[in-house]
């Protein structure tokens, strides 16, 4: 089981063909309380790169990228009761949705947990 | 300048703290070709009081005014009696001249009179949520429209015949530059239309308005039934909010989003404006609509208040992607609806909408019996239509000699269509004696 | 993901407790508790007596009349009351400085409400007859008339009901003329990265997609970056000038130049409009089009978050389009109202009716009371005590940009690096202070921004105060007392109100069964 990261800050972690999407335990610092999550339908097809759920907090709202290609099998109903989930466990149990990757290959183009940490100290 | 606190020894103190030798100095960056030496040419200087009174007065002085007269206009403007006390506290200062309640501990007032005005709006329309105004009638009904598609991800509005021209207009007129489609009925003043046979797969709504243009009430119960089975939105448009006093309230006969114009509630016809634009949703819809929001929630000593909130949805948020350009809104004209709808109360509210029918029978009553006047409706709240033997627009014009100000002649709202009607509004404001002189002058024009 | 730009604190967690000590009422002196007119009620109670009713027989078809709205009842006492302590919990431009920039919050001349009172213009109606409404159409020509030769410009429309509406109208024109020459393929409005939110979401509203320009390190427009993406696709150009970070677009005549070259037109947001009436027309600049906030420069009441009026101002390349209704003079002097748009290129409506007729008078009466010499003046004491502030406050707080500038001044949050404390704790002390805050967090270009526009109807006493308490406040941040800024404010009716709370479970409007808990609870 491997996790990856995006640049826009989602992490993806794959089992079999599918892939858990949600973003990063320091994307959740910087957005501020969450306050609403808005999420794809189930069957979409989602492409790589493309808006595919919207988060909020009070004060901005922020687009959340597909880091994969993939067709949604599933949503985290659970955020639309308690976004904070977000905040509380971003990597976690504050997981978005889950997506059958179409294009496994697009992982290799994604950053493991290390230079993910990297990314976002020399991003400060 | 009597509004200038600056002295000319302040303004000499100030620039030598700025290190500005003068003025001038301050407007470098305008380009030297851009620069005007001295005030504009081609407007007076500064007036007084007095002088700015006379001159203005005297323009006033040119129009009549409708309380000064037997009037019986509508079609979207209502005179209604306004108690003294709206317009007092409207004009206290802390109202009047606060901003937008961006920092709720020091807008208290003015957040709670909005979650109160939520509250009011929701009640009288009978839906689930309200926000805290629009501009005025028409462009709620855009809004809603565009709404519609937004939640439908369909583009395409059935606009009612029955639907105020003015709202109309405005919305085709977005429907033309954001790009959705629009079917827009024919006129219907004497009968119904079947709206749902327009409907198809790319429908996102159906907008009717109650009571519609010519004063016709309808139920659209069944209707709201029919569109709900297609995955459709129905709007209802009110122009006369104090209709809402006596009618089935819009959300009670299946609306999804109401649209409505609150003029009628503690603000004076102003010649067409400021008024209030009313816009309530079911709760469900409530991401999807335009416009601020108030809610309730604490502060840090645990007690009550309120704030702006939802906000993500805005322009200020959200920018290309807010559900609507909208920022200033209507705030004064909401809070006059508010008090004069706390002075009314529910029985006064409800009271005052049935003298408003009342006194709409009693004059189709006294306009039936002119020789030639036809009453086209057979239901209406406060406001109906006649058809006359000659152009509505000359009658009116030869009553308005006899300062009495008849009505609004069809063919001014459908451009120049449906001559022979005129679309005649009561109120509480009209006395029986008032209509009588109505009913003998037109009898007289007539003849 | 997009990332959060104007990340800001919203939670009430860190402000400790209050110093006031607690009252048997919960009221404070003059602060009077007050609670929901809903939660006054008593049934048959009424604040109206309203006019006999006639007797006659319904005909109301087959609707129901209905049985019940929910409405409180209260007498005419209670409701002043309830309103008046409301209003006491406001604060208010007649109350003090209200330094919020963009947004020209400057004295409401009571002579304005007075004339906007007359029988004679606010007790008429929209549709009466043209020869018994005159006096309404030549004010509204007059007010054209004082816009077109303030601005310059060709043509005027007055129908827009606030500023965004202005610029829905200005961007609807703009797609016209495109349009009418058969020039179908411009796609795209260029809008600069500091511009106010109601921009981009015009632009997208009216089906162009944004583009943005970014600023230079002077705060001003690219213009390189802006010529580069200007070309076919671009429609036009939305610019606010002054801009919002108060500072004078040099480059303007050169970016008309270029906007005009590449065949698009060029908006300008004219909501800064008050730091140059009467100095400089917008027409010399090369601008094609461009609203104007009535309830900004000129002063009409807007409270609690409106009504505005936002008329537009067209150049010649524009004013074949300007939108329905519009007032024309008649050879015999008489006045006439154009209600149809007909075949002509003129677009609309916009809106019912024609426009924001009590704002129209308010504006006139102000403009009047100015005259063309006192406007100029406007001008020059609004940026004047801009200027004042910004020389004020240089070296406590960190200006953005060098000045001079227009009438507003922007800091950025750099001095409060490393002191724990946020532009927002900075604006929650300034309350507690006596002060309505500055514009926080906006425009974007800078981080934790705070925009300060005093207006020109501010003393030199009052200024000299509030930087008095701005420079006491900037120290002691910078001394390390945080605590002190988080738990502000302290001696307002309600305290830091929790904003996290009420977004994620939205209590929109009072119902009967909130109440029956509430009971319950307590
Ligand atoms: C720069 C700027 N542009 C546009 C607007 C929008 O004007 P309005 O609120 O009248 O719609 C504002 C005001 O809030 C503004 O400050």
């Amino acid at each position: 089981m491997t996790i990856k990261y995006t640049k826009d800050h989602e992490w993806v972690r794959v089992e079999g063909d599918v892939g858990t999407v949600g973003v990063s335990d320091h994307a959740q610092h910087q957005l501020g309380d969450v306050v609403f999550v808005e999420l794809p339908d189930v069957g979409r097809a989602l492409q790589q790169g493309k808006e595919a759920a919207v988060v909020e907090s009070v004060k901005a709202a922020s687009d959340v990228y597909a880091p994969v290609s993939g067709e949604v099998v599933e949503v985290n109903h659970e955020l639309e009761n308690e976004p904070a989930r977000v905040n509380t466990g971003a990597e976690t149990d504050g997981w978005f949705f889950k997506l059958r990757l179409t294009n496994p290959a697009e992982l290799d183009g994604l950053m493991d947990e290390a230079a993910y940490k990297a990314f976002v100290e020399g991003q400060a | 300048m009597r509004y200038l606190p600056l002295t000319e020894a302040d303004r000499r103190s100030m620039l030598a703290a700025i290190r500005a030798s003068t003025v001038d100095d301050l407007f470098r960056d305008v380009p030297k070709a851009a620069r005007l030496s001295g005030p504009i040419e081609g407007l007076p200087n500064h007036m007084g009081e007095l002088e700015v009174e006379r001159s203005l007065s005297a323009m006033a002085g040119r129009n009549l005014p409708a309380g000064s007269v037997p009037s019986f206009l509508g079609a979207g403007s209502y005179r209604h009696h306004i108690p003294a006390t709206v317009d007092h506290l409207v004009q206290r200062g802390e109202f009047l001249t606060a901003y937008t309640p961006y920092q709720p501990e020091v807008s208290q007032g003015t957040l709670q009179v909005l979650f109160e005005f939520q509250t009011q709006v929701s009640l009288l329309t009978g839906m689930d949520v309200a926000n805290a105004s629009m501009y005025d009638g028409a462009t709620a009904c855009a809004e809603a429209v565009m709404m519609a598609n937004r939640v439908t991800r369909r583009k395409k509005a059935i606009l009612s015949g029955g639907l105020h021209p003015h709202y109309r207009d405005t919305t085709t007129t977005d429907a033309r530059f954001i790009g959705f489609e629009t079917v827009v009925m024919p006129a219907a003043p004497t009968g119904g239309e079947d709206l749902l046979s327009q409907v198809d797969g790319d429908t996102s709504c159906v907008v009717v308005q109650n009571p519609d243009v010519f004063g016709h009430v309808r139920d659209y119960t069944e209707l709201g039934k029919a569109c709900q089975a297609k995955g459709v939105l129905l709007i209802v448009v009110v122009t006369e909010a104090v209709s809402l006093g006596l009618l089935t309230p819009p959300g009670e006969m299946g609306a999804d989003i109401v649209a409505a114009e609150g003029q009628s509630l503690g603000n004076a016809l102003n010649f067409g404006g400021p008024y209030v634009g009313l816009f309530a949703v079911k709760e469900k819809l409530v991401r999807q609509m335009p416009g601020r929001l108030c809610g309730q929630t604490v502060d840090a000593d645990g007690r009550r208040g309120f704030v702006l909130t939802l906000s993500t949805r805005e322009q200020h948020i959200r920018r290309e992607k807010a559900t609507s350009n909208i920022c200033t809104n209507a705030g004064l004209c909401a809070l006059a609806f508010s008090i004069h709808l706390s002075l009314l109360g529910e029985e006064g509210f409800t009271q005052l909408a049935r003298l408003n029918h009342a006194k709409a029978v009693q004059l189709a009553d006294k306009l039936g019996a002119v020789k030639g006047v036809e009453i086209v409706n057979d239901s209406f709240f406060n406001e109906f239509t006649v058809k006359l033997p000659k152009p509505a627009a000359e009658v009116v014009e030869r009553l308005a000699e006899r300062r009495i100000l008849a009505g609004v002649p069809a063919s001014r709202l459908f451009a120049g269509e449906l001559e022979d009607l005129l679309i005649v509004a009561a109120t509480e404001t009209n006395t029986e004696s008032d209509m009588d002189a109505f009913a003998k002058a037109l009898a007289e024009v007539l003849s | 993901m997009s990332m959060n730009n104007q990340g800001r604190p919203t939670d009430i967690r860190s402000a400790s407790n209050s110093a006031v000590p607690d009252t048997v009422t919960g009221n404070r002196g003059l602060q009077i508790e007050e609670p929901l007119i809903f939660e006054q009620d008593a049934s048959g109670r009424c604040g109206v007596d309203l006019p006999e009713m006639p007797a006659v027989a319904s005909r109301l078809g087959a609707v129901k009349p209905r049985a019940k709205v929910g409405l409180p009842g209260l007498a005419e006492p209670q409701v002043v009351r309830h309103y008046t302590r409301l209003s006491q919990k406001n604060y208010a431009i007649d109350s003090g400085l209200y330094p919020l920039g963009s947004c020209t919050m400057k004295h409401n001349p009571r002579l304005n409400e007075k004339m906007a009172r007359l029988p004679g213009f606010s007790d008429v109606h929209p549709l009466q007859p043209e020869s018994t409404v005159q006096g309404a159409l030549e004010l509204m020509a007059e007010l054209g008339r004082w816009l077109t030769t303030l601005t310059g410009m060709a043509a005027v429309t007055l129908a827009p009901a606030a500023g965004a509406h202005g610029e829905m109208c200005g961007i609807m024109a703009i797609r016209s003329a495109h349009e009418a020459k058969g020039d179908t393929g411009r796609t795209k409005i260029l809008v600069p990265e500091s511009a106010h939110g109601t921009n981009p979401a015009t632009a997208a509203a009216c089906g162009y997609s944004v583009e943005a320009i970014p600023a230079t390190e002077d705060g001003r427009v690219d213009l390189e970056a802006l010529k580069a993406k200007l070309g076919p696709d671009v429609a036009g150009l939305m610019l606010t000038n002054p801009n919002t970070c108060g500072l004078f677009e040099r480059d303007i005549i050169t970016i008309a130049e270029a906007v005009h070259a590449a065949g698009a037109y060029f908006y300008c947001d004219g909501a800064n409009f008050n730091a140059i009436v009467g100095r400089v027309r917008p027409a010399d600049l090369g601008i094609d089009v461009m609203h104007i906030n009535l309830h900004k420069t000129f002063s009409t009441p807007h409270g609690g978050g409106g009504p505005g009026s936002g008329p537009v101002v067209f150049a010649e390349s524009l004013a074949p389009f300007v939108p329905v209704p519009y007032v024309v003079q008649e050879k015999d002097g008489s006045f006439r109202l154009v209600e149809q748009a007909g075949d002509g290129p003129a677009f609309g409506r916009m809106k019912a009716f024609h426009g924001q007729m009590g704002m129209f008078v308010r504006a006139l009466s102000y403009m009047m009371s100015h005259g063309a010499d006192g406007l100029r003046q406007v001008a020059n004491d609004a940026v004047l005590n801009a200027n004042y502030v910004l020389a004020s406050l240089k070296d406590v707080m960190t200006p953005s940009f060098d000045g001079p500038c227009m009438h507003e001044c922007l800091f950025d949050d750099r001095f409060l690096k490393g002191t724990g404390v946020t532009t927002l704790d900075i604006a929650k002390a300034l309350i507690d202070e006596g002060f309505h805050p500055m514009t926080m967090y906006f425009p974007l270009v800078v981080h934790g921004a705070l925009l300060i526009e005093p207006t020109e109807t501010e003393s030199k006493a009052g200024l000299d105060q509030f930087v008095t308490a701005l420079r006491a406040l900037a120290e002691r941040a910078k001394s390390g007392d945080a605590e002190y800024f988080q738990a502000a404010p302290r001696l307002t009716p309600r305290r830091r109100l929790d904003e996290t709370a009420a977004a994620r479970k939205p209590v929109l409007r009072w119902t009967p069964e909130a109440a029956v808990e509430k009971v319950a609870a307590e």
